[in-house]
């Protein structure tokens, strides 16, 4: 209770000069086309969900044909009808749509769209001490362009021949070339608009970021007093701005190569009979290209979501967050090495294999700072209090899955290593649990966590801790298994594997993936249940549920537009004064109250320290 | 493993029922929980699953090394996949040894510092020396294991090509794939797509004297112990040449040759009669067998018995029927390649013959 009295005190010693922007909203300024950086997360929240849910639907019915290959079933027949599943059977082309739908909607629409966009938007005012993002209309732009983008590939499910289906990579020609594949018509040329204007909404989103925390900092903000959320987001949006781009182009040469006769990526082609006149480009360009962003892509997905993660274990562990600079450093370490570490998915593309060297040393690197940060996540844990929330929860998973998926990491970047386990199982096994599923929980961890900010509610924390018990054992369940059937030497993207009788004796192991990947989807229902329920239902929120140090939590419940009602308060120390001890150590600093909020100033009985 | 699956099943729906109707218990005495925030009761029970959970985690580590470690592949058919096999174990020792660590750790302080009332956290922002150890024991250890893969990469990509190296294309098409022998000259034919017509499938040029006695064939025949330099051509749209029983693989790529070396080293005859193989082909061929009762049951086809041969599978998504791109490659000793080799028609005798066949049906 006195966090909020002092966030008060503070709020009224600066006296009440109120900024004056208290224009009437009507439903569509407020809910629809809205300007407020905390409505435009909660946009994104909910289009990412939305998103999800479909994302991970796709999954189970390509899992389900996996573990009972060409098998009918009435599931097929009510998602596929009978265009894709004829007779409740799953069409080939229909399962190479699911995988390439699926990747795209679960990487670019739930992973960088449904988290960074959230929480970007959500935390960076609120935690810098800021009214509102630099461009409030350009980020509103932003949010539509993304909706927009969204229901053009949603549409694509619906053309006649079929959506994208040469996987989520679009490798050319099979993604140039509607001879090659029916997905690569219409679809593809969906697919190339949607990710095209999720390109544009992306940069926007990134450059709002960037200028706002570069210059809307509230007094005493200094950069090393930024909460770890900030410095992930920021540099997530950086790495964006720098990666993006490329990926445009790239797929603006495809289009052109599709529709224009041009030949960046094709070269000596003969199909359906006859040769085709494009001469002389390269589909190892297309692969460059599109990596330059794919790997960078990994790290947008996942640094937000260790961002997140650095400041829910912070708080729930009533400890300072472990080696801050160290994390900051890991942090533009991995943004860094992440742009030049691309050709590690193309070590047997055909380029030099003196290129794969140089890729396999700074691929290598990289598990540097990603030691260095697991590490200090588990140093922060120890002789800590911890508080179990859900978010904690989801939080320490993400550790576990980070280093599960992590150390894999380390066969797949080896050359040498990478020569059989490329595209097999072990690959889908991997980034998986190091990107998909950590990312998710970071995601998880950052609702539950913020949901009393977003909503002024809070979610069910038994339902939560259903959600997460039910999901961990799952998410190992599907993915862990997968090395095995990768070490196998098993295909990645193969509609079913019985043409080859040495796969025979991995079928019950899909099985069981199959078997876990339903039960892990199905608990998501819990999760979506509660989120519902509680947005309406949910027990009120104290202005600071979590004694949390950052300040978000300054800020009234009831969302106001310009975040807080006085003065923006004045910051006074970093985000991870928690259990700091007053300079006899008989008690805390403020005493019975283990945190300290940024915008108290600092104490007579504390001592100052640089961090 | 049905029993696992069935225990597995069984576990989680009891942990979900057992949370639910937990949640129910609480939903009833609603007052004292009302903040939805954990509670002392919440950080113990949560504490405690997560000490379960490492349980869980390294019991469930333990079983699928056990139940399906031996799906790694057999020992490698080819002189290099010995230093590979070599290396993936190794890296696969060492990160097993990080992953039991540091799961422990994460799990254990979990469940040792839950929280409590009254319980203190260490103010512990800082440890320079900590911080030091490890950064610089994952620089030692990656140091190691890049140096080492580094060199195997460049022994295994950097292909010298002496005369006996054996000449071998190989031509992706959607969806199948074309063996090119070069011949007593041991050099390719010139080919490109814009050369395919009739017969001459994979675009070789008629007019290049090093292309007459090129032999084009279904199946993949290697001598074994001698080298073999493949060329890649693709005819259409990517496709990735796997070998995963020579530790081998490279793309196809439409438009450019890429190339991949190994030698094999042992026949097809002998990993078919190797231990791992004869006990891998007896375990698949219960299987089909089983599978087959139903499918006769069903009024199908049973599956015919298996027998263990050399395949070579594309591991690039190409199409429709990538899951079934797959050619036959059999091993075997100098001779018996010869006399097979020998056998094969060459692309100067099918010329002849088409021409003959025209000379004769214009007549």
């Amino acid at each position: 209770m006195s966090a909020t009295a002092n966030a008060t005190v503070a709020q009224d010693h600066h006296g009440h000069d109120d900024h004056g922007h208290h224009h009437k909203e009507t439903f569509i300024t407020k809910y629809i086309f809205s300007q407020d950086h905390k409505m435009i997360g909660k946009q994104f929240l909910i289009t990412g969900l939305v998103m999800g849910t479909i994302g991970i639907l796709m999954s189970i019915l390509f899992r389900i044909q996996l573990a009972w290959p060409e098998e009918a079933s009435w599931v097929f027949e009510l998602f596929l009808g009978d265009k894709y599943a004829t007779d409740g059977v799953m069409n080939p082309d229909a399962y190479l749509a699911l995988v390439t739908i699926h990747g795209t909607i679960m990487v670019f629409f739930v992973l960088t769209a449904g988290l960074s966009g959230t929480f970007s938007n959500l935390l960076i005012p609120l935690q810098i001490g800021a009214r509102d993002m630099a461009s409030g209309f350009m980020n509103m732009l932003s949010y539509w362009i993304f909706f927009l983008s969204s229901v053009i590939m949603l549409s694509s499910l619906f053309v006649e021949s079929g959506p994208a289906s040469a996987g989520w990579t679009i490798y050319p020609p099979l993604s140039a070339l509607p001879e090659a594949i029916p997905g690569s018509g219409t679809g593809m040329t969906l697919w190339l608009v949607s990710m095209a204007l999720f390109i544009a909404q992306s940069l926007m989103g990134s450059l709002n970021y960037i200028v706002t925390v570069i210059n809307l900092r509230t007094e005493g903000m200094s950069m090393t007093r930024l909460p770890l959320t900030i410095w992930a987001l920021f540099v997530t949006a950086i790495i964006g701005v720098v990666s993006f781009p490329v990926l445009l182009s790239a797929a603006l040469m495809l289009i052109m190569d599709r529709s224009f006769g041009t030949s960046f990526f094709l070269s000596d082609i003969y199909i359906k009979g006859e040769v085709l006149a494009h001469q002389g480009g390269s589909p190892v360009l297309f692969e460059h290209l599109f990596w330059f962003l794919g790997h960078p892509e990994v790290y947008i997905v996942l640094l937000p979501a260790l961002g997140i993660t650095s400041e829910v274990i912070a708080t729930n562990s009533r400890k300072p967050i472990f080696g801050y600079r160290a994390m900051v450093a890991s942090i533009l370490a991995i943004a860094f090495l992440s742009t030049i570490v691309w050709g590690h998915h193309m070590f047997v593309s055909g380029m030099n294999p003196f290129l794969g060297s140089v890729f396999t040393f700074t691929t290598l690197l990289i598990a540097i700072p990603s030691a260095v940060k697991s590490f200090n996540y588990i140093t922060t844990l120890w002789k800590g209090n911890l508080q179990m929330n859900p978010g904690m929860l989801f939080s320490i998973g993400l550790v576990s899955t980070f280093i599960t998926g992590g150390l894999t990491g380390i066969i797949l970047g080896d050359s040498t290593l990478d020569i059989n386990v490329h595209d097999t199982y072990f690959v889908i096994a991997h980034f998986h649990l190091v990107m998909g599923i950590s990312a998710l929980y970071g995601l998880f961890a950052g609702v539950y966590h913020w949901f009393p900010k977003m909503f002024g509610r809070m979610l069910n924390k038994n339902l939560g801790y259903v959600h997460f018990w039910v999901t961990a054992v799952g998410a190992y369940g599907v993915f862990f298994p997968m090395h095995f059937i990768g070490m196998a030497g098993l295909p990645r993207r193969y509609y079913t594997n019985t043409n080859f009788p040495y796969f025979d004796d991995l079928a019950d192991v899909n099985v069981i993936i199959t078997i876990f990947a339903i039960i892990t989807a199905l608990v998501q229902l819990v999760f979506i249940y509660n989120f519902i329920h509680s947005i309406f239902f949910g027990k009120k929120a104290t202005q600071n549920p979590w004694n949390a140090t950052t300040l978000e939590w300054t800020t009234p419940v009831e969302h106001i537009h310009g975040n807080w009602p006085g003065k923006i308060p004045s910051v006074y120390r970093w985000s991870y004064d928690y259990s700091k001890l007053n300079k006899d150590e008989t008690d805390y600093v403020i005493a019975g109250q283990d945190f300290i909020p940024q915008n108290v100033p600092l104490q007579k009985n504390e001592e100052e320290l640089n961090h | 493993m049905t029993v696992f699956l069935i225990i597995v099943v069984i576990a989680l729906l009891g942990v979900t029922f057992w949370q639910m109707s937990k949640i129910l218990k609480l939903s009833k005495t609603g007052h004292e929980d009302s903040t939805q925030v954990a509670n002392d009761n919440d950080n113990k029970n949560q504490g405690y699953l997560m000490l379960g959970f490492v349980v869980f985690l390294y019991i469930f580590m333990i079983y699928s090394f056990w139940a399906w470690g031996d799906f790694y592949l057999p020992e490698p058919a080819s002189a290099h996949g010995v230093d590979y096999d070599r290396l993936m174990f190794i890296s696969i020792g060492l990160i097993m040894t990080v992953q039991v660590i540091t799961q422990f750790l994460l799990y254990f302080f979990a469940y040792k510092y839950k929280g409590a009332k009254g319980q203190r956290a260490l103010f512990y922002a800082d440890n320079d020396k900590l911080e030091f150890i490890w950064t610089i024991i994952p620089v030692i250890v990656l140091a190691g294991l890049i140096i080492y893969g580094l060199f195997t990469w460049s022994d295994i990509m950097n292909v010298e090509e002496d005369e006996d190296t054996l000449v071998v294309e190989i031509y992706a098409y959607q969806f199948g794939w074309k063996a090119r022998y070069s011949g007593d000259d041991n050099t390719l034919g010139k080919a490109n797509v814009r050369f395919i017509e009739g017969t001459n499938i994979v675009g070789i040029d008629k007019s290049d004297s090093y292309a007459k006695d090129d032999k084009v064939t279904t199946e993949l025949h290697l001598p074994v112990d001698r080298p073999v330099l493949f060329k890649f051509r693709s005819q259409d749209v990517l496709h990735s040449a796997y070998f995963p029983f020579f530790r081998a693989q490279m793309n196809v790529v439409p438009g450019m040759i890429t190339q991949f070396s190994f030698t094999p080293t042992i026949t097809s005859e002998e990993m078919r009669n190797s231990e791992f193989m004869v006990e891998k082909v007896n375990e698949l061929n219960q299987i089909r067998k089983e599978r087959s009762k139903e499918l006769v049951a069903n009024g199908d086809v049973a599956l015919d018995p298996y027998e263990f041969e050399y395949y070579l599978l594309c591991n690039k998504i190409c199409g429709i029927s990538h899951f079934n791109m797959q050619m036959k490659i059999v091993v075997e000793e100098e001779e018996d390649f010869n006399s097979w080799i020998a056998e094969q028609e060459s692309f100067g005798e099918t010329l002849k013959k088409e021409e003959e066949q025209k000379v004769s049906s214009n007549n």
